[in-house]
């Protein structure tokens, strides 16, 4: 299990570039992501190449295993490896869907009127799934109540994420000059610098940028 | 009082505790919905009177009902979304069937908003790549052993484990089988995991 992976996948256009991965990075990448997810109150980018990369991991691992001696002690704890890179995918992406069925008026709007070269927050298997949704959810409530209603109450606005709510997060890399807006009056515009390896509590809109370009991890 | 009706619908789902599904309350939600016809008829008429016969006197009264129908609204929205939500969490508690109990106390419009969710998951997981894509249901606890000991609670018949072998399942047998295969069973009710 030394083969490496190619990341780059299926972007043929220009600008993309090709970052090969050890397995042991691909499954590090695969749990920043998830511990990124889990803590950031929006949804983050879509991040398929990954999930791409670990499913056929995982496939490369089980057809060894199906080839090893039964009994052979590795064969255990490679089948523990599997289940727990299992359960770091399968909790991603039950993440991402909660927050898509959460958020989806607004998740879908922000896809549709989405600038070209803008990165998706959502894979094509996302966006048609939040689009069932959506048709599903509006479908039923147009039926059951919304369409009895008088004419000028039919439309109705759902729930948008907090950008506002406090993160925990550790810097990887350096940034200087964030600025931090104030909550309350009194308080004015503060500037902060961003030490490496440093730990920080802080509104998650402050360093949402940063969380998108992988230079502060959240925990 | 006007939006009573509807406040004991939010009241009736707050009482409930998470993950129960009380009976679908339709009689409740034509009451409100009747409410709201009346309410706003009521208007329409002040509305007219207001402007052709300069009865600026009626605009408290109007404002008030319209309050009461956005209220009447919101009770409503939430009310069936709030299912909708308890009913989506159904399908990752116990599966594609639901048990009976469950069904009766959901609407049919709910019982085809949960048929179509259930379908659009299905389509996403396996499109998550490999031969059968992912089952996200599954591995819902971070594995802690690669085996467990399990007690069967009622019959449930041949089970199949991994490599093409298969177990019967019979009331009080008790098995040492794969953690993950036995995680749905578990929570069905059929399995029970015996701690050493």
């Amino acid at each position: 299990m030394t083969e490496e992976l190619d990341l780059s996948g299926h972007n043929s256009d220009a600008g993309s570039e090709e970052v090969v991965l050890t397995p042991a990075e691909l499954i590090e990448r695969l749990e920043q992501a998830w511990l990124n997810e889990k803590f950031a109150p929006e949804l983050l980018e879509s991040r398929s190449e990954i999930v791409e990369c670990v499913m056929e991991q995982l496939d490369h691992m089980e057809d060894n295993l199906r080839r090893a001696k039964k009994g052979d002690l590795k064969v255990s704890i490679h089948r523990m490896e599997m289940e727990r890179i299992r359960y770091v995918l399968s909790s991603y992406l039950r993440c991402r869907l909660m927050k898509i069925e959460k958020f989806f008026p607004h998740i879908l709007e922000k896809e549709k009127t989405r600038p070209e070269g803008e990165p998706s927050s959502l894979s094509p298997e996302e966006f048609a799934f939040v689009k069932e949704y959506m048709a599903n959810t509006e479908t039923y409530l147009k039926n059951v109540a919304l369409k009895h209603m008088p004419p000028n109450l039919q439309k109705v606005d759902l729930l948008r994420s907090d950008l506002d709510s406090y993160v925990f997060l550790r810097v990887r890399e350096r940034q200087e000059n964030i600025l931090v807006e104030p909550e309350i009056d009194d308080q004015r515009d503060y500037v902060i610098d961003l030490e490496e390896g440093s730990q920080h509590l802080i509104r998650y809109k402050t360093i949402a940028p940063l969380v998108a370009s992988g230079a502060v991890q959240l925990i | 009082m006007f939006c009573e009706k509807a406040m004991e619908l939010i009241r009736e789902l707050h009482r409930a505790p998470e993950g129960q599904l009380p009976a679908f309350n339709e009689d409740g939600l034509r009451q409100v919905l009747e409410e709201m016809k009346a309410l706003y008829e009521q208007n329409q008429s002040d509305v007219n009177e207001a402007k052709s016969a300069g009865r600026g006197d009626l605009i408290p009264t109007i404002k008030f009902r319209h309050c009461s129908l956005l209220r009447n609204r919101r009770c409503t929205v939430a009310y069936l979304y709030d299912r909708l939500l308890r009913i989506r969490a159904l399908r990752w508690e116990y599966g594609s069937v639901l048990p009976n109990a469950l069904r009766f106390h959901m609407s049919a419009e709910e019982v085809e908003w949960f048929n179509h969710y259930k379908k659009s998951l299905a389509t996403y997981m396996r499109s998550l790549g490999g031969d059968e894509g992912l089952d996200i249901t599954q591995d819902m606890k971070p594995p802690k052993s690669l085996y467990i000991e399990v007690r069967c609670l009622k019959d449930y018949g041949e089970f199949e484990v991994d490599d093409g072998t298969s177990v019967l399942l019979k009331k009080n047998s008790q098995h040492f089988l794969p953690r993950w295969k036995c995680e749905q069973l578990i929570r069905q009710g059929v399995l029970e995991h015996v701690l050493p």
